[in-house]
């Protein structure tokens, strides 16, 4: 049987930030890293701009070779986690392999769903969450002159403008009213739907796809309102969803992903879970949230390596923000913390219409709760640990208002000294 | 593991220029060839409600967050310069690493369309050069560490001197330097008192070391050395010899050696006073400390008399160096350090390096180096150096230094010092700089 003090399922954010953390204070103890893709470590983020052709696939490895080879670590590649034995600590891997672990960290990220559209299994479509995806959704699309693409989320929409890029007619269809819904009000996801017509990308918003059929090349599909498009080629972007099937017979429990503590403990000793596969504490409600966003992936990485060190500078999770950086067509829409206000936020907003630009500040108790902008400079870094911190605004309230950029830099300098 | 450069901020230097944002202009220049303050790298804005202005700079983390939140690999930690590197050809302006910067450290340009960093400038950095009152610095101690880390601390760890301690961090620093081909001579004091020497047969040191008297260090010394040379072997006389014990007890020996010129490496370590044995006045002390034996009361405001100035007293004795140095200004005493050493394989090399005390000065023992930084820039312990038959050298600006207040304020023993007294003190400073720019050929 093979042996590994920490085994890391998944290399991406929350599992190789994992690595580096157990090793800042573990220099020896063996650690086993296994990923299902055959290539090194990249980012899920960046596989749009691998579709548009802008990043090349040999130039995103997150981390070469030599860096496992210095760090001691036994990677692991084109292999996958298929069954846990929690109460012998040990693992099977797709190829058969069984590895005994001390401590185990599930950090698989999540998967693609596929919706239940008629017909949809019947036709060829492409998703995007792997370099392999990307490799095929380029390569189709480099003799394809027009895309559909389902879903207006970030995946979707990320996918939609590179594929524009790549010089295909793309239209997106989303079911809601407004496009990245949970991510932006409806006042930035305008400004942004705006921008993706005036690219020349068709934006069929508020009605779903009711059936979706192969033709001779490429597709068509149904809409609720009975209009129909056709395409060379279809992308499915509705959504992810961790897939958990390694987790049959244990006594880890799942709600959407696998619940864990603030310290990203699930429910079997030894076993911690991080990144898009958790579900962990919110920053704002009682309750346990996907976030699937990767600054959350990288946290939460960190977290788990440190408390399976037992690194006594671990500081347990301050719950999920959402925080979204989305940058389309040359502009940019930051969202960081609560984006839509509720009755306890006072919310106050600043709008010019020439530039197109806007900023939306939410307070709870002068607290900041949530800020929002487009086409303004932002710190996000700096707005998120004022929401962590629950930094009490009184004092410079009007100042933040009126220069939330520069009161948020003399802020977050001044606790840093 | 490696130590970098960096560039520091001073708040209260910076206030004083009144928002000139010359560094932002000269950082805007450079990146951009306009003035426009959008292309500066660095920001400086406004303190909190009045309070002193604040920093936004890329702290070129070592264990930076923007490059575990960038997809791309275009931020990367330069292991050489220890600068984060941006690689515009990998960037693809998701803005993520923003999110994971908590200083403003990397920012988005709106212009240019991309993110940007402060890359120090080839290690030139051009804002430094264009602060006008020296509130940013470019520091470049960290060689001292990268040069210095693999060689040997010749004292063993544990030593007992109090937290905070000055003088133990003078001690190891010197004889990690000068090396183990050393005779060491600590006479009574802090240095032996915190273990150095040893006790009952055990040594404190990791290389030949002696206790002599408080009287006759140098003569000692002066005593061994010559031995060594008339062994064929080429070994350093080092003395670590406190304030009292070089200045008062023994100074006739110190005189004497000097006079002779002998081969002696004499390194003080000047506290202002007997510590070890319960905070005495020594020659010394300044005017107007507190001390057990100047104490604070109805008559006595603390010492009635001026310190004597031991440094210009052994460069009057026309040494092959002379020198005084602080813990603040590190690599400065590197340097003086290196020369003194070649000087003493000629003659007598003397150092006079100024090291507040945390005890018995009565300052929290966090502040050390901030006491030794503030003798320098009020001028009440210029830096300076003197080689035989030259002019004496000032190794730090003497000019705009900060009233002398900035010092003492930080000191419990100057805590009752009236009007008067600061009066005097300040009026001594000024003399003394006024003469020793006299022997520097400079008035
Ligand atoms: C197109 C796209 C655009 C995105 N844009 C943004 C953005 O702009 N901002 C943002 O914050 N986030 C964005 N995200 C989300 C972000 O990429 C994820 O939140 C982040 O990658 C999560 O990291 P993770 O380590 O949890 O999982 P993942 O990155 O999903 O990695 C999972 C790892 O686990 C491995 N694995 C999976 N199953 C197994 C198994 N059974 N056994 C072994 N290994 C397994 C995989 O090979 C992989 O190495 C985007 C995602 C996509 C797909
Ligand atoms: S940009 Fe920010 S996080 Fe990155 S090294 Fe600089 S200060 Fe640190
Ligand atoms: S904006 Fe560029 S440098 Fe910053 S995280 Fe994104 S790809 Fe990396």
């Amino acid at each position: 049987m093979n042996q590994t003090h920490y085994l890391i399922a998944g290399a991406s954010h929350a599992g190789l930030e994992a690595v580096h953390r157990i090793r800042l204070i573990d220099e020896t103890a063996s650690i086993t890293v296994i990923t299902r893709d055959a290539q090194l470590p990249y980012s899920p983020t960046i596989l749009p701009y691998v579709v548009s052709g802008q990043s090349e696939p040999d130039r995103v490895v997150l981390r070469n070779a030599d860096y496992f080879k210095s760090q001691d670590v036994n990677l692991i590649t084109g292999n996958e986690l298929i069954a846990i034995d929690e109460a012998a600590q040990q693992v099977t891997l797709k190829s058969g392999e069984q590895w005994h672990y001390e401590k185990l960290l599930l950090a698989t990220g999540a998967d693609p769903i596929i919706p239940p559209i008629p017909g949809l299994s019947e036709t060829p479509f492409h998703v995007l969450r792997t370099m392999q995806d990307a490799i095929n959704l380029r390569t189709h699309a480099g003799n394809a002159k027009t895309a559909i693409v389902l879903g207006a989320g970030l995946i979707g929409m990320h996918g939609a403008e590179n594929l524009r890029h790549a010089g295909l007619d793309v239209s997106i269809v989303e079911m809601c009213d407004q496009v990245l819904p949970g991510y932006f009000d409806n006042q930035a996801a305008s400004v942004i739907e705006v921008a993706f017509n005036s690219n020349g990308i068709h934006m069929l918003m508020g009605s779903g796809v009711v059936k979706v059929e192969p033709l001779e090349s490429g597709c068509q599909a149904t809409l609720e309102n009975g209009q129909t498009v056709q395409a060379d080629l279809l992308l499915v972007a509705t959504g992810v969803k961790p897939k958990l099937d390694y987790l049959k017979g244990t006594s880890i429990q799942i709600d959407q992903g696998i619940l864990v503590d603030r310290t990203m403990r699930t429910d079997a000793a030894n076993i911690w879970a991080a990144g898009d596969v958790a579900q962990a504490a919110d920053f704002y409600k009682d309750e346990k949230v996907m976030m699937g966003i990767l600054p959350n992936a990288v946290t939460q990485g960190a977290i788990a390596a440190m408390d399976m060190a037992e690194d006594e500078a671990l500081q347990p999770y301050s719950g999920g923000v959402p925080i979204n950086t989305y940058t389309f067509f040359g502009q940019q829409a930051i969202s960081v913390g609560q984006s839509v206000a509720d009755e306890q936020t006072e919310t106050l907003s600043r709008v010019d219409d020439d530039n197109q630009s806007y900023l939306k500040i939410l307070l709870k108790d002068n607290q900041l709760q949530g800020i929002s902008s487009i086409n303004e400079e932002m710190d996000a870094g700096i707005m998120w640990q004022l929401i962590l911190r629950k930094i009490d605004l009184t004092p410079v309230k009007d100042a933040f208002i009126a220069q939330p950029l520069e009161t948020g830099r003399a802020l977050m300098s001044s606790t840093w000294r | 593991m490696t130590a970098y450069n960096t560039i520091a901020f001073d708040p209260s230097r910076c206030e004083s220029c009144n928002n000139c944002d010359a560094c932002i202009t000269a950082c805007a220049q450079i990146k951009s060839g306009t003035d426009d303050p959008l292309h500066s790298r660095i920001k400086i804005v406004a303190g909190i409600n009045g309070n002193q202005p604040e920093l936004a700079l890329c702290r070129q983390c070592g264990d930076p967050e923007c490059t575990k939140s960038c997809p791309s690999t275009s931020l990367t930690k330069n292991e050489q310069t220890g600068i984060i590197d941006w690689n515009k050809s990998l960037c693809i302006d998701c803005l993520l690493c923003t999110v994971g910067c908590t200083y403003g450290g990397i920012t988005y340009n709106m212009t240019l369309k991309h993110v940007a960093k402060c890359d120090m400038c080839d290690g030139d950095p051009a804002c430094v050069k264009a602060c006008p009152t020296g509130a940013l610095t470019y520091l470049t101690s960290a060689n001292i560490f990268n040069e210095q880390h693999e060689r040997e601390d010749l004292f063993v760890p544990g030593l007992s001197a109090c937290q905070g301690c000055n003088s133990e961090m003078i001690m190891r620093h010197s004889l990690r330097k000068v090396g183990p081909d050393t005779v060491l001579a600590t006479p009574p004091g802090c240095i032996p008192g915190m273990g150095s020497v040893g006790f009952n047969g055990t040594t404190g040191t990791k290389v030949p070391v002696f206790h002599p008297l408080l009287t006759n260090t140098a003569s000692m010394l002066a005593g061994l050395k010559k031995q060594y040379n008339r062994m064929g072997r080429k070994v350093t006389a080092m003395a670590l010899a406190g304030d009292g014990g070089a200045g008062d007890v023994g100074f006739q020996s110190l005189s004497g050696a000097a006079e002779r010129n002998e081969q002696i490496l004499f390194i003080v370590v000047d506290n202002e006073g007997y510590m070890n044995t319960g905070m005495q006045a020594s020659g010394s002390t300044s005017y107007g400390s507190w001390t057990t034996t100047t104490p604070v009361g109805t008559e006595m405001k603390g010492k009635p008399t001026n310190q004597k100035n031991l440094a210009m007293i052994m460069m009057n004795h026309n040494c092959e160096y002379v020198a005084t140095a602080s813990t603040a200004f590190v690599e400065d005493y590197y340097e003086k350090l290196d020369k003194a050493l070649e000087a003493s394989e000629r003659g007598f090399a003397y150092l006079h390096i100024y090291s507040p005390c945390p005890t018995g000065w009565r300052f929290p023992s966090s502040q050390t180096i901030e006491v030794c930084r503030k003798g320098v820039e009020t001028n009440f312990a210029p830096l300076w150096e003197y080689e035989r038959g030259g002019e004496l050298q000032f190794t730090h600006s003497i000019d705009n230094p900060l009233p002398v207040e900035a010092y003492l304020n930080l000191s419990g023993k100057y805590r009752h010092v009236n009007e008067q007294q600061l009066a005097h003190i300040q009026q001594e400073v000024n003399d003394r700089v006024k003469t020793l720019k006299r022997f520097a050929g400079l008035n």
